[in-house]
């Protein structure tokens, strides 16, 4: 099997959100996984811009400059939706009171550290948002990233190299190629793309990999598009 | 005499703005940037500026503005990368040593905005232990976790939109527009609301989202 593509790592990633959860994902292929949350599990998007149960995006005609999301996309409201602002948006993330959070990365760390809002491009300005908030203080903390860089560095790594995002924060994250959980004891391989050994793995892999007895291979259905 | 916060014009609403002031400007992601307010501002004399505003780049805002007319010293903000290669106007100033930069998480900044409006002078939060943001900042242990200590942010002037307002200056939002906008008018010495539309008559108090007490004059822009 090839590699995951953007939308199939979302989709492997909505496979794990459970009924009930509130949810706040980020931007790029995060907010994807919206889309491919299996039928039947009610679950809340929260916005950190305070809205409390994001709908899917408002149709040309309907797109309202007051009702966006995090990325300022023109959003819809579902049932049941809250809005609050952004004080009360970040107590409810602080608080312990989102279940998880998906977030795009650049670094991951076998101690759960995470690298994601500074490259280091030079004269950018900084751009770091929510996600200080959000990995320091969601009940889970998931992150979606390629295994690789473009020029195959690591991106799983014994220390991050870039500007730390929030210390020892990470739980799981969904590669292109594997399924990975931050344990006490380093990372832990979950899914694995099938056809691929484990020592390929591990050489596309910048710290020590272990293998959970009853790993998986790695699926997803084909999508090369948004629904 | 009966209350009444309307002034007739944004310039009305703007008397009194000094150089050297600390602005707050609400808006988050095309929503309730008081960008007829801000370009009133930038019709100004006033130099030496303090911004305290999520993006310092955001393209729906006019924040780039008060920058490109050089009259910003200082920004506070959450997000300071303009979009694509090219350096905004923010980023060139930034780079040439013109314009200050404080990056903060957007929870905090949300917080020490809070904070100063609710006579809190500084709190301990965990976000941002152990990252560049923090650094120097004294650190202590709750409940087995660091945290870190961050002050609060007082305004001269926040500068804020909203949908509806009566003439105690009570607000009503549209959707997401209120973001920043409450807890920047909890914190500002002066706070200067545009509404789309002004309601003749008080507000009921379920439709009142921010309470007039914290809003000082109230301009009528439309749109």
């Amino acid at each position: 099997m090839a590699p995951l593509n953007r939308f199939q790592m979302a989709w492997r990633a909505a496979q794990d959100i459970q009924e009930g959860m509130l949810v706040n994902l980020g931007l790029g292929i995060p907010i994807l996984a919206s889309d491919y949350v299996p039928d039947g599990r009610d679950v809340f998007i929260q916005s950190e811009n305070g809205i409390i149960g994001c709908g899917p995006l408002a149709a040309d005609n309907a797109a309202d400059t007051d009702l966006v999301d995090a990325g300022s996309r023109r959003i819809t409201l579902r049932s049941g939706a809250s809005i609050v602002h952004s004080a009360d948006s970040f107590a409810m993330i602080r608080g312990g009171h989102i279940d998880v959070t998906i977030l795009g990365c650049f670094e991951v760390a076998e101690n759960g550290d995470m690298a994601n809002w500074d490259s280091r491009v030079p004269d950018k300005g900084p751009l770091v948002g929510g996600a200080m908030d959000l990995a320091a203080c969601a009940r889970s903390v998931w992150v979606i990233m390629e295994h690789n860089t473009r020029k195959g560095e690591p991106r799983l790594l014994h220390q991050c190299a870039l500007p730390l995002t929030a210390v020892r924060c990470v739980d799981r994250i969904y590669t292109d190629i594997a399924v990975v959980e931050v344990t006490p004891t380093g990372f832990l391989v979950t899914d694995m793309l099938e056809g691929m050994s484990r020592e390929e793995l591990q050489v596309r892999t910048g710290a020590k990999l272990s293998f959970a007895p009853d790993c998986r291979a790695l699926t997803a259905p084909p999508i090369t598009a948004p629904d | 005499m009966a209350i009444d916060k309307r002034v007739s014009s944004a310039q009305a609403a703007l008397e009194g703005v000094r150089s050297g002031a600390v602005v707050m400007m609400s808006g988050f992601g095309g929503a309730g940037f008081a960008n007829v307010l801000i370009q009133a501002l930038s019709e100004l004399p006033v130099k030496e500026l303090t911004l305290v505003v999520n993006s310092a780049t955001h393209p729906y805002s006019f924040t780039h503005k008060l920058i490109e007319n050089r009259q910003v010293r200082k920004i506070i903000c959450t997000a300071a990368r303009g979009r694509g290669r090219e350096l905004s106007v923010f980023e060139q100033q930034w780079r040439d040593g013109l314009v200050e930069l404080e990056c903060v998480p957007q929870g905090t900044f949300s917080e020490r905005i809070r904070a100063a409006g609710a006579g809190i002078p500084a709190f301990y939060t965990p976000v941002g232990f152990g990252t560049e943001l923090t650094k120097g900042k004294e650190v202590r242990v709750f409940n087995g976790r660091e945290h870190v200590m961050e002050e609060a942010i007082y305004a001269d002037l926040a500068l804020i939109r909203a949908d509806r307002s009566d003439r105690y200056g009570n607000l009503a939002f549209r959707y997401a527009q209120p973001n920043f906008g409450p807890a920047m008018a909890t914190a500002a010495k002066l706070t200067i609301a545009e509404v789309r539309a002004f309601a003749p008559e008080p507000m009921a108090h379920t439709e009142v989202q921010l309470p007039g007490v914290y809003v000082d004059r109230v301009v009528t822009v439309g749109g």
